[in-house]
């Protein structure tokens, strides 16, 4: 227990002093941008790892929440008023999201997700009058909170950062109550949980509620960062790359999303500077990943100390057969 | 009053198109159980190799109906391969699966952009059918005549494949039961690779036949990946009756969008899935709720 106080207290210790060792502004941007998206596959997690439904449409709830922003912007509107109507209105789309996309589980609910989510990214790029098309949304100013301005590098690394930490304590939270513990009863048998008495559907709405929440709480610092939103973070693309995030890192975790926006943003960043063909990387990076670690890095590599620090007696180094590994 | 008889034959050419892409769609969704998510790039890459052969590789041009041959027999081949060598290795873990066709897709549209260029090659129509056929007073392009012909074909084809040979009553056996179907002694993998070669090479046919009206770009895939998903989550999985019904009310509901709401075209086109969704989960044709 003492272990994993120290390594928490290292890791806030790490991150609350970005801006100090690192040695420039651009990587306390790309800092920022692991914090932003961290919280993004976090929301997306509560779905795939605790509820098992795995969603190919968060990028359009993403987008959602940012076009609300820049256009209540573009209305005149303050910031303070602006994020609070965004939200708002994100929370809503999320609602009609849930209900249609909960008319089914599994594969039908991949099917009815990337659909409704491509629904969103055609709304983006056709109804110009609304979203600018293809050119966009810019946004001239970021906030000022208490005085704090977010044009500041190092400010925005701050505010991203207290808003990450908030993010990870209310999933956290979320994940060990007792309706966490419903949720992932309604993921490994639905049935059951309904025989008891719950109320299945319901749990997975309000699910879907919380991850749409942290969805549109990431989309709004994301559109702060970007200053600019266009239909390209809509895109299917979009969505895998976040999906990549969770499943790398280890879906039904809570590290794994973090650890995963991290290996993603990084490897983007870094490959961007080198080739253009980040697609294809993403592409194959996901095959890899699903063939030969499906449980992604963080589950992976526990098993891997586990095994090396407690020798048992019995069938030392067989690796648990998990789902669809097989040889 | 013309420009809706124009409207109207345009949806059956595209509804044709969506009904070549979408039978192969929802014969693998039918018997694999997974949205084959590499469809629309298979559409595309179809398209771009049937455009490369329609336009010469190196002076040496091809005519259009052996370019579209021998691309759906590449295409077939690059599907079963796919089918063999990664979607075999994780047997009935079905998200596994779609996330393997998803990371495909991916590098797919990736790899036609470097080989391709970013570029939209149009591909000519062939030239017996370039023109007009007079019909009374009214008057059709010829090479969408050809189309919806071809489609006719094909979908009577296929239905006799499935009703009256040996091969479809197994792959009917396999999508309703695949457990019992293995029982009786059906090799329902291999079923699988077949299923998913002939989706493959149908949806590769659809793309060079469509080169013509589409022209070829990058994106494509991306076009027609949610097109071929709204058709079979309307028609109903592994109903190839369901697969026909519906692509031909979303090509009229696609193109008369384009037309008459130009900004909503694409929220319109979902419309109907959506109320598929809320009344009949199924499809419209479909027995088992995906």
């Amino acid at each position: 227990m003492t272990t994993r106080f120290l390594a928490l207290f290292v890791a806030f210790a790490v991150l609350l002093t970005v801006p100090q060792w690192m040695p420039g502004i651009y990587y306390v941007n790309v800092a920022s941008q692991i914090l932003f998206y961290a919280i993004f596959a976090l929301g997306l997690n509560v779905l795939v790892g605790y509820a098992g439904l795995v969603s190919l449409g968060h990028a359009g709830l993403f987008g959602v929440t940012a076009y609300a922003v820049g256009y209540m912007l573009q209305l005149g509107l303050g910031h303070p008023a602006a994020i609070l109507i965004a939200l708002l209105i994100s929370l809503v789309s999320v609602a009609i999201f849930a209900a249609l996309s909960l008319r089914s589980t599994g594969i039908g609910f991949i099917m009815i997700t990337l659909a409704l989510g491509e629904i969103l990214w055609g709304l983006a790029y056709r109804w110009i009058s609304l979203t600018g098309g293809d050119n966009g949304l810019s946004l001239k100013t970021r906030p000022e909170p208490f005085g704090y301005s977010l044009s500041d590098v190092n400010t925005f690394y701050y505010a991203t950062l207290i808003i990450f930490l908030l993010s990870l304590a209310a999933t956290a939270v979320f994940v060990r109550s007792p309706f966490g513990a419903a949720l992932m009863g309604t993921r490994d048998q639905p049935r059951r949980m309904n025989a008891l008495g719950y109320h299945v559907w319901a749990i997975r709405f309000y699910a879907c509620m919380f991850s749409g929440l942290l969805t549109s709480v990431s989309a709004v610092l994301f559109v702060y960062y970007t200053q600019f939103i266009s239909p390209q973070t809509l895109a299917l693309t979009a969505s895998a790359e976040v999906l990549l995030m969770v499943i790398s890192g280890g879906a039904g975790t809570l590290l794994g999303p973090i650890v995963g926006a991290t290996l993603v943003v990084v490897v983007k960043t870094v490959v961007s500077g080198f080739i253009e063909r980040w697609n294809f990387l993403l592409g194959a990076i996901f095959v890899a990943i699903v063939i030969l670690m499906p449980d992604g890095l963080v589950p992976g590599s526990a098993r891997l100390w586990r095994m090396i620090w407690r020798k048992s007696p019995s069938g030392a180094g067989k690796v648990p057969s998990s789902v669809g590994a097989k040889p | 009053m013309n420009l809706w008889l124009v409207l109207a034959v345009n949806s059956i050419t595209f509804g044709g198109l969506l009904f070549l892409l979408s039978a192969g769609f929802s014969l693998i969704f039918g018997l694999m159980r997974i949205p084959n998510l590499t469809h629309g790039s298979l559409f595309m890459v179809g398209a771009y190799i049937g455009a490369t052969f329609v336009l010469g590789i190196r002076g040496f041009q091809m005519n259009i109906w052996l370019a579209a041959i021998l691309a759906t027999i590449t295409v077939a081949a690059l599907g079963a391969l796919a089918e063999r060598l990664l979607l075999r290795r994780l047997p009935g873990d079905q998200l596994a699966q779609v996330l393997v066709t998803l990371g495909l897709s991916f590098m797919a549209a990736d790899l036609c952009l470097i080989i391709w260029g970013g570029d939209p090659i149009s591909v000519p129509t062939p030239a017996e059918l370039e023109g007009f056929v007079r019909l009374g007073v009214l008057v059709f392009p010829a090479y969408r005549l050809a189309i919806i012909v071809i489609a006719a074909v094909f979908a009577v084809g296929l239905w006799l494949l499935l009703e009256r040979t040996r091969l479809g009553a197994m792959i009917r056996a396999g999508v309703d039961d695949p457990d019992m179907a293995r029982v009786v002694g059906i090799r329902v993998s291999q079923l699988f690779t077949i299923v998913f070669a002939l989706g493959a090479g149908l949806a590769a046919f659809a793309g060079i036949i469509g080169g013509p009206i589409l022209t070829v770009y990058p994106g494509l895939d991306q076009d027609m990946l949610p097109l071929a998903l709204v058709v079979v989550i309307l028609g109903g999985t592994g109903s190839l009756l369901g697969s026909f019904v519906g692509s031909i009310i979303i090509g009229f509901i696609y193109n008369f969008g384009q037309a008459l709401l130009p900004e909503l075209a694409y929220f319109v086109l979902f419309l109907p899935m959506l109320l598929v969704l809320l009344l009949r989960p199924q499809g419209l044709f479909g027995r088992h709720v995906p």
